[in-house]
């Protein structure tokens, strides 16, 4: 069974049914028809592997599921893949999305299906090649062409702007990771070695290190993303179609705070340490900044779009503590993120195929007619806010935590973040969903269809089993994260 | 049977939220009520239990485990705990009964059933956690409750805001919680409440430097739990809530709104007594906020002429009598107030609830009047309510509210003394409000046409039997949990040998034990001479202190001072911040400007390619003068 290569099924099984689907042929809705079934039967067979992997995830540190192929043996490039606790769950997340985005769009795309399908499968070939990746070069390589599906999703099928919003977004993250290249060429460059796990233990130059801290940080922190990094991110998601926001939000914005996790603080503690100040200082203003932005915008995917730059800031200030209750914290609130921002984008998405409007004031006693919906949306309303028992909660509480350890004041104006999530969230949902049904054109509005129930159970499930039993999701990082703490605590005590 | 006594309400509550149509339109109402009444026959077996010495915890599962932090779900039975699930149960039951007849006519019942259940079970889980952080977690499922169902009529503007502010405002105090949550875990290493309270005599020592001052951490840890205590329990600067909670449907406002959730914070200082045992500041802080509380909720509640919110501001004053109990150290008088007021308040907003179904949804009292021949059953509860709210022996509220003053007397210091004092007006106070709403609902002259009005059906009126049974016989029953002579809490309440307060209050002169009695009498006449007697009396006064009055009647304008202050600010910085900050500054200077600067850059360069032969014949003369002159200056060794 392990002589599988399982993470590289995982990565080609998506090429292959792109491949397919390039194959489709027919009468146009046949080709709809059939587009679709391939895609979605593609990437439930990789969710299953994923899950596959997740049962038979062994409990103890280091990577497992390694595979290595040498492709440049001279400067020691090679195809290397493997998983340990923490990227684990992240493929995870990231197989379990797909499934559901290409749910999601079952009716929404209309034009250039084909297309559309093979883009977010290929985009999940890179999701998971980036979370498996062993080898820096081949991590970057995955990291970059990512942006690429994300691109064209946005400038083909996005809204109006899509435009001016997939240019800003691939500007601002090819800026980020130009720098990361340079770093990357140097860090491989004085260390001899791209393998990541060698990488881990390398000691590099404490001078060098506050030189490569920054043009890593300039990467992560745009993709993550921190203020004053986060523009692009409100605007993509407007444009972006509802799959295209569920994917940003769940699966893109996790890259950051993965690379942060895997290269800037285990390899480069002592300028992780030296530079965490500035981290935690942006961190608080993302939360504070983007709520008070949060508050005031009248477009709902904004709104949710700010929201994920503040949660965000509970990551980053989360994985700087070096404490394991703040790195566990992160990568709770990460994945609840991931399952919470996507729901709501989702959400969003269900008003907009029938309403064809994302601004708030077109809403308004939505309840009266869609009373399911209404629930459903108030549990993810709930868990983005942090109700204690859902999923947001863990992840807040533990790096607020984890915050107070580092510094009382820290933790106080983290927490503030809990006072502006609760008002921008429950005011958003009040003018939505409360209220008398005044807008006509609401008055036909029709609850949720069986597809949309299909979408929105099983992350509904994952929101409270991560909030209440996180243990299940804890134990297969925890050892990863005890080295990690330990080898930042014996590398910073010298 | 604990587990099931907590689970119950919640299972009730799914079943009933989310399967309305496999339970029917009875099955929605009857099996959350019946579920209740099961639990609450398991709370009395568990008190009885518990009082017998019977104590222990049950563990569920694990919850969080992150380094040392390890948090179970588990449940905690001990008398403090049994005491609140006896009380929990008890009103939860009757107002689930009670809604039967008094939300007969909305259509959505389920939901409401399922919403109280659903606060059942997250007030049991909050009562019963034997950590800080389950605690937090039914704190919440509370709040949350709360909010769902003051916002339960949601097409009313007013109902959904009033939600929201009580969610956020709760919120403000949740975060003073979840740091002194924080703190705690810092200097434990532990969250479980018996392994804190046994390491608290080893962190006594440290102390943390707040700019110039050194401060017990202690201090600090029990001064943040307060805040949450105070968000909760609506008290002074927090308070705003609570007013505007009562656009809920009235059995809310008598469960949550009186009886239950706000009198958690009390309950949350009970239990960290072991705590607040050794925080001098911070009980001496706990007893000016109750006392203060106490009078200027009162001061508000006169001037007042809606029937809720009259006895909203009371259930805020009282919950202040509770806090200065706790802060003078007398932690069982506060349950024992907390239990009896639990009672009496209930028993209030259930009579308040019969009168405005009686009138058909009229809650001001200054339409009401004579209403006493058309109501006598609901007339005679809110006597009892009265006179056990106002103190007045032999109904519950006198034992309990004269343990009170009397401890707060036995303090012995300054801030006892104030506490004593501003209790004492508080309590003149009390009962002229309470006796103004009596004569103005239910004696004198109808002031409009009530020949409608009709006594409510016996879903109703059975509840307000049983609590007024509650209300006259709570606090001779209940008197032993005050007794210093045996320990009725068992050990679940710590207080220090040097906490003479409740002892001494035992031993007080006769003139501190009779006078709550004699100014509320006196309460009682004024309330008389004013609405019954001499009725233009109220204009006159209201005239000649018309300032005062004003005051009073705006509620301290903090409503206004928030919103001014806080609400239109923190809107004027989100927009300042997104339109010049993120569109000005970040996106102008930012990917807008670089992307500008080289579209301007390739403007100038896109000059060269001009395609004239002798433009590009120049370009490269000029090149070359510049690579000879650099090769000159090399040769020669000028440069």
């Amino acid at each position: 069974m392990s002589s599988w290569p399982i993470l590289s099924l995982m990565i080609f099984i998506p090429l292959f049914g792109a491949f397919f689907i390039s194959l489709v042929d027919g009468e146009e809705k046949t080709v709809f028809k059939n587009t679709k079934m391939v895609a979605l039967w593609t990437s439930l067979v990789v969710f299953i592997l994923s899950l596959f992997l997740w049962l038979n995830f062994p409990q103890s540190t280091g990577f497992h599921f390694l595979e290595e192929v040498k492709l440049f043996s001279a400067i020691g490039i090679s195809y290397r893949l493997g998983l340990d606790g923490i990227s684990l769950l992240f493929v995870v997340l990231s197989a379990f999305l797909v499934p559901v985005c290409i749910l999601a769009s079952w009716k929404s795309i209309k034009v250039r299906v084909k297309e559309y399908m093979i883009l977010f499968l290929l985009l999940e070939t890179l999701m998971i090649g980036t979370f498996c990746a062993l080898d820096l070069l081949l991590f970057y390589i995955f990291f970059e062409a990512l942006l690429i599906p994300m691109f064209l999703i946005i400038g083909i099928w996005g809204g109006p702007r899509r435009i001016y919003a997939a240019f800003k977004f691939f500007l601002y993250t090819l800026a980020g990771s130009v720098l990361f290249l340079i770093a990357i060429i140097l860090m491989g460059y004085t260390s001899g070695t791209f393998d990541i796990r060698e990488l881990l233990v390398y000691q590099f130059d404490y001078q060098l290190q506050l030189l490569l801290w920054p043009a890593l940080f300039a990467s992560f922190a745009v993709k993550t993303p921190m203020w004053p990094f986060h523009t692009w991110l409100p605007d993509a998601h407007v444009e972006a179609p509802t799959a295209g926001s569920v994917i940003l939000a769940g699966v893109l914005l996790k890259v950051g705070g993965y690379g942060f996790i895997r290269f800037s603080i285990p390899m480069l503690p002592e300028a992780s340490d030296y530079y965490a100040p500035l981290v935690f200082t942006l961190g608080v203003i993302a939360i504070i900044y983007a709520s008070l932005v949060a508050l005031m915008q009248k477009d709902m995917k904004k709104l949710i779009a700010y929201s994920s730059v503040a949660h965000m800031g509970y990551v980053t200030i989360g994985l700087f503590t070096f404490k394991q209750e703040g790195i566990d914290g992160a990568i709770i609130q990460m994945l609840s993120h991931g399952l919470v921002s996507a729901a709501l984008f989702l959400c969003i998405g269900v008003l907009y195929d029938r309403m064809h409007t994302r601004m708030i004031s077109d809403y308004g006693g939505i309840v009266s007619n869609m009373p399911k919906f209404a629930l459903i949306f108030m549990v993810f309303t709930l868990a983005s806010v942090g109700l204690p028992g859902t999923s947001g909660f863990v992840g807040e509480v533990l790096v607020l935590i984890a915050a107070y350890k580092v510094n009382g004041y820290l933790a106080f104006t983290t927490g503030i973040g809990m006072i502006l999530g609760a008002a921008y969230m429950l005011w958003l949902y009040k003018r939505v969903v409360f209220g008398k049904l005044i807008n006509i054109n609401l008055k036909n509005i029709t609850d949720l269809d069986k597809r949309e129930y299909v979408i929105f159970i099983p992350i509904i499930v994952g929101v409270f089993w991560l909030g209440i039993y996180p243990e299940s999701f804890v134990i297969e990082f925890r050892d990863s994260v005890t080295n990690l703490v330990n080898h930042l605590n014996t590398r910073l005590a010298n | 049977m604990l587990k099931l006594l907590v689970f119950l309400p919640l299972m009730g509550s799914i079943l009933s939220g989310l399967f309305p149509k496999f339970l029917g339109k009875k099955g929605v109402i009857w099996v959350p009520t019946l579920f209740s009444f099961l639990s609450l026959f398991f709370s009395v077996i568990l008190l009885a239990q518990a009082i017998g010495g019977e104590a222990y915890i049950t563990h569920l599962c694990y919850w969080i485990k992150s380094e040392a932090l390890t948090v179970s779900w588990s449940l905690r039975l001990d008398v403090l705990s049994a005491v609140m699930l006896f009380v929990v149960m008890l009103v939860s039951s009757l107002v689930h009964l009670y809604s039967i007849g008094y939300m007969d006519h909305d259509e959505h019942k389920a939901r409401f059933f399922s919403y109280l259940s659903l606060f059942t079970f997250a007030m049991l889980m909050l009562v019963t956690s034997n950590n800080f952080l389950q605690l937090f977690f039914g704190w919440e499922g509370v709040g949350l409750c709360s909010y769902l169902l003051i916002g339960f009529w949601f097409k009313k503007q007013s109902a959904n805001a009033a939600a929201i502010k009580a969610f956020i405002v709760n919120r403000v105090g949740d975060l003073g919680l979840i740091l002194g949550i924080c703190v705690i875990y810092k200097l434990t290493g532990s969250l479980d409440f018996n392994v804190v309270f046994d390491k608290t005599s080893s962190f006594l020592e440290s102390n943390i430097h707040f700019f110039n001052l050194s401060i017990p951490y202690i201090e600090l840890a029990c001064f943040l739990l307060f805040i949450g205590a105070m968000g909760k329990s609506a008290q002074i600067g927090l308070h705003t809530w609570l007013a505007d909670a009562m656009e809920g449907p009235t059995p809310v406002s008598a469960l949550i709104h009186a009886a239950t959730m706000v009198t958690a914070g009390v309950f949350l200082v009970a239990r960290c007594s072991p705590l607040f045992e050794y925080a001098p500041i911070a009980l001496n802080f706990v007893i000016l906020v109750g006392a203060a509380t106490s009078i200027f909720a009162a001061c508000i509640a006169i001037t007042q002429n809606d029937i809720k919110k009259i006895i909203a501001y009371s259930t805020c004053s009282q919950l202040g009598y509770m806090f200065f109990a706790c802060g003078v150290s007398a932690y069982s008088a506060g349950m024992f107030h907390l239990m009896t007021h639990a009672f009496f308040k209930a028993l209030l907003f259930l009579g308040a609830g019969s009168v405005i179904h009686a009138l058909s949804d009229e809650q001001d009292i200054r339409k009401m009047g004579g209403l006493a021949k058309a109501l006598p059953y609901t007339c005679a509860a809110m006597w009892i309510g009265s006179l056990a709210l106002a103190g007045l022996p032999p109904f519950a509220g006198f034992f309990s509210k004269d343990i009170i003053l009397e401890a707060a007397w036995g303090h012995h210091s300054t801030f006892g003394y104030i506490a004593f004092y501003l209790g004492l007006i508080a309590a003149f106070l009390t009962a002229f409000y309470s006796w103004k709403i009596l004569f103005m609902v239910f004696h004198g002259k109808p002031r409009t046409d009530i020949s409608s009005a009709h006594e409510s059906p016996l879903y109703i009126l059975i509840p307000l039997f049983i609590l007024s049974i509650g209300a006259i016989i709570s606090g001779w029953v209940g008197y032993s949990m005050v007794d210093t002579h045996h320990d009725f809490w068992l050990g679940s309440i710590l207080i220090l040998d040097s906490h003479q307060a409740l002892v001494n209050a035992h031993h007080a002169p006769l003139l501190v034990k009779l006078s709550p009695i004699i100014v509320a009498v006196l309460g009682i006449y004024f309330a008389w001479l004013f609405y019954i007697r001499k009725v233009h009396l109220p204009k006159i006064y209201s005239e000649k202190y018309s300032k005062l009055y004003e005051i009073s009647r705006n509620k301290f304008w903090f409503d206004e001072i928030y919103d001014f202050i806080l609400t239109r600010q923190l809107k004027n910085i989100g927009n300042v911040f997104w339109t010049l900050g993120d569109i000005r500054i970040i996106d102008r200077f930012g990917p807008n400007g670089i992307a500008h600067l080289c579209s301007l850059v390739a403007s100038k360069i896109k000059s060269f390619q001009s395609g004239y032969v002798y433009h590009y014949a120049f370009t490269m003369f000029f090149g070359l003068i510049i690579l000879f002159s650099w090769q000159f200056l090399i040769y020669f060794g000028w440069l």
